[in-house]
């Protein structure tokens, strides 16, 4: 269905009919947490959309200032985006690593590129089942539940935490892979893309998911760039932007691997459809990094590089990483003689992406509302740091 | 008299309370997990009725600025409409609260009032999220009673009678003789107009609008809380029985054994009459956990530009088939 006319006050013989002010959140089901939606609606037809955020801002960067050392920023950053937290984890260490100029051993560069492909599949796991969850399909919620609860045991089975890691360190990693994480990495790697499979059939090609999804939130190429969205939203409008591929770091430019970008299939390109459709194939792409990643891995001291102070010299650094929801970069200030950072500022990807959502959402119905909402896929807990 | 109205009751209530453990349980065994599992032992199976009790004990909270005779009337109309249309259900040959003439023609007008009720209960609550509900709702029933008539008007033609008795009489004698099998393949593409615009009527998924909890949070019935919430829920399982049960009179022959006389008498005919209804229900609790929900506009869409042209079509057919033979 096309866009709607809007029409904010019309009147037919006597009766007059007027916009409505409707409040959703920050307590509602499909706002993903404690987003306020301000809406003006005619009927149901979405006039303008107000969003209020704030309501889980934690002073992340008062914080990152007040530590006594660099290292006890990191859990901070885990609460960020809580659903991704090995990605935000990594964005800050290798910001520090490159302000101090820090060398890592090869394998702990493996192991945080296995530990964020992991990371990234089971938060787009997350994403697509909510999102069925938004539009009235329960059932793929619970199937996705199912496989990202085989990657958090990964995970727990490595550093002991199945949400919050505190894993990536600066200059290393926490602990070694355990021996069973490699049988219970193949394990995964040959049951997923068939867990895969069974959700493509029963959300992705559904006729009624595909109606609701496609030339819904139509978000075009240049507007998504002007407003500085990243990550599938960027690339479900079509842009061929991927900071692994882009701006390699890590040991990513060993892999071969391909960037999706939406294409329009079901209806325009950059709709909801094609930014649902970006997060499923690039968790058939992160598999193969993973499946990569996994036979060239090189033996090694996961510790022997971690400094025993962390003082970087004094200067300035940005670094930009490629997480599940887009880029997230750590702007850092180091004054050269103090143990903890002067000033850290983070570049949150929800937070950037929701600024369209206004942009986006107009003239459609509150039931798009929801699914143009879902299909940006936020964390609050990044939204507001 | 008394006893003919009670029986629907007691089987609605006896009903309400095994549907609400086999939908979660379906529910749960659909999502890969087991659902209750520890209330009262095997499977869970004391959990509904836990539930009920929990219900039961719950506050009333009727909201400040709500119009609270309308606010208190709407779940007993909701309930009342449904448990009234059971009277003219036939359970097996010889039980029927009320045998009318006109029994299918009083079960589509009595179910109508549900509409009044949900708009009652929408518009009293005070909050937008219930009207917007409610609205939903009313459009979405009144729509769809167009092609669910049509297709009952079509199998109207090929029985000749409104009397709910006498349509399971015709269809006795043996799977064949049901009217799903007649003019083929006419009254299969009528069951099937009729079943899916009875989602629609009942607030089934893929058409569970009006309470869309994740744009709705819980539509018209937002704001109710303990025994008047459970009304609204105890009148959806009862509705949803009912057009599983008109379902499985019209096209299933009602109470009649599947296999001629093998297995078939009154006490016989409870048996199939419920077991084919509790299939049907079965069925949409099944696409309820399969099948995400359809926009409003959609919705419509399939009423006014889909079922309702093609009843048309199809009533006309089986129309001028039964005029020639």
């Amino acid at each position: 269905m096309a866009t709607y006319e809007i029409t904010t006050r019309s009147i037919r013989g006597d009766l007059k009919t007027d916009t409505m002010i409707l409040n959703m959140g920050p307590q509602h089901p499909s706002t993903h947490g404690v987003l306020r939606l301000e809406l003006v609606v005619d009927g149901e037809i979405i006039v303008d959309v107000i969003p209020h955020i704030g309501y889980l801002h934690r002073c992340f960067e008062k914080h990152a200032e007040q530590m006594t050392n660099y290292q006890q920023v990191i859990p901070y950053t885990d609460r960020m985006d809580y659903v991704a937290a090995m990605g935000n984890e990594l964005a800050y260490v290798l910001a520090v690593e490159k302000l101090m100029g820090l060398e890592v051993p090869e394998r702990v560069q493996y192991i945080r590129v296995i530990m964020a492909e992991l990371q990234r599949i089971a938060s787009h796991l997350l994403a697509i089942g909510t999102y069925g969850l938004d539009l009235g399909a329960f059932t793929p919620f619970l199937w996705c539940f199912r496989e990202r609860e085989k990657i958090l045991d990964m995970f727990e089975i490595t550093c002991g935490a199945r949400l919050l890691y505190n894993y990536i360190w600066i200059g290393g990693v926490s602990h070694d892979l355990p021996s069973e994480f490699g049988k219970k990495l193949k394990d995964f790697l040959k049951t997923f893309p068939k867990a895969l499979k069974e959700i493509n059939d029963l959300l992705t090609f559904n006729k009624i998911f595909i109606d609701r999804t496609a030339n819904v939130g139509v978000l075009p190429a240049d507007v998504a760039i002007n407003y500085g969205c990243s990550g599938p939203m960027l690339r479900g409008s079509g842009v061929k932007f991927d900071l692994r591929k882009n701006e390699p770091y890590l040991v990513y430019d060993r892999f071969e691997f391909d960037i999706p970008v939406g294409e329009g299939k079901m209806g325009t390109v950059g709709d909801c459809w094609d930014r649902y459709y970006v997060r499923v194939r690039e968790m058939e792409e992160s598999l193969k990094i993973i499946e990569q990643a996994w036979e060239q891995i090189p033996a090694g001291d996961v510790h022997s590089a971690i400094p025993r102070k962390v003082r970087p010299p004094q200067g300035e650094v940005y670094f930009r990483t490629e997480n599940p929801r887009g880029e997230i970069g750590f702007y850092i200030i180091s004054d050269g003689h103090s143990s903890s950072p002067f000033r850290v500022k983070a570049r949150a990807p929800s937070f950037v992406n929701l600024s369209v959502l206004p942009e986006i959402s107009k003239g459609y119905m509150i039931a798009d509302l929801v699914a143009i909402l879902g299909s940006v896929d936020i964390v609050l807990g990044e939204v507001d740091r | 008299m008394l006893i003919a109205s009670v029986i629907p009751l007691l089987f609605i209530l006896v009903y309400a309370v095994v549907i609400l453990w086999v939908e979660i349980k379906v529910a749960s065994h659909v999502q890969d997990r087991l659902g209750y599992m520890y209330t009262g032992g095997f499977h869970g199976w004391a959990q509904p009725i836990a539930d009920l009790l929990k219900l039961l004990t719950k506050e009333h909270i009727t909201p400040v600025n709500s119009d609270k005779i309308l606010f208190t009337l709407a779940p007993v109309i909701v309930f009342a409409s449904s448990y009234a249309a059971y009277a003219a259900l036939p359970f097996t040959s010889t039980f029927i609260a009320a045998n009318l003439n006109v029994g299918v023609f009083y079960i589509i007008a009595i179910t109508s009032f549900v509409v009044i009720g949900i708009l009652m209960a929408g518009w009293s609550s005070n909050n937008k999220y219930s009207m917007l509900g409610a609205m939903r709702s009313v459009a979405q029933i009144v729509s769809y009673e167009v092609p669910t008539a049509l297709s009952i008007l079509t199998v109207i033609i090929v029985a000749g009678t409104l009397n709910l008795q006498e349509i399971c009489q015709m269809q006795s004698g043996g799977l064949f003789n049901w009217f799903i099998f007649k003019y083929p393949p006419f009254m299969f593409i009528t069951f099937l107009i009729y079943f899916t615009a009875s989602l629609a009527e009942v607030n089934r998924t893929p058409f569970d609008i009006p309470e869309a909890e994740s744009e709705l949070v819980a539509g018209y019935h937002t704001e109710y809380t303990g025994m008047k919430f459970a009304m609204f829920y105890l009148a959806e399982y009862a509705n949803m029985f009912l057009v599983s049960g008109i379902s499985a009179i019209l096209f299933f022959g009602g109470w009649n054994s599947p296999f001629g006389d093998f297995m078939s008498g009154p006490a016989w005919g409870v048996f199939w009459f419920v077991l084919k209804g509790l299939f049907f229900v079965f069925l949409q609790i099944m696409l309820r956990w399969t099948l995400p929900r359809l926009r409003v506009d959609q919705l419509m869409y399939v009423s006014w530009k889909v079922l309702t042209p093609i009843s048309f079509v199809n009533i006309f057919i089986v129309g001028l088939w039964a005029l020639l033979k």
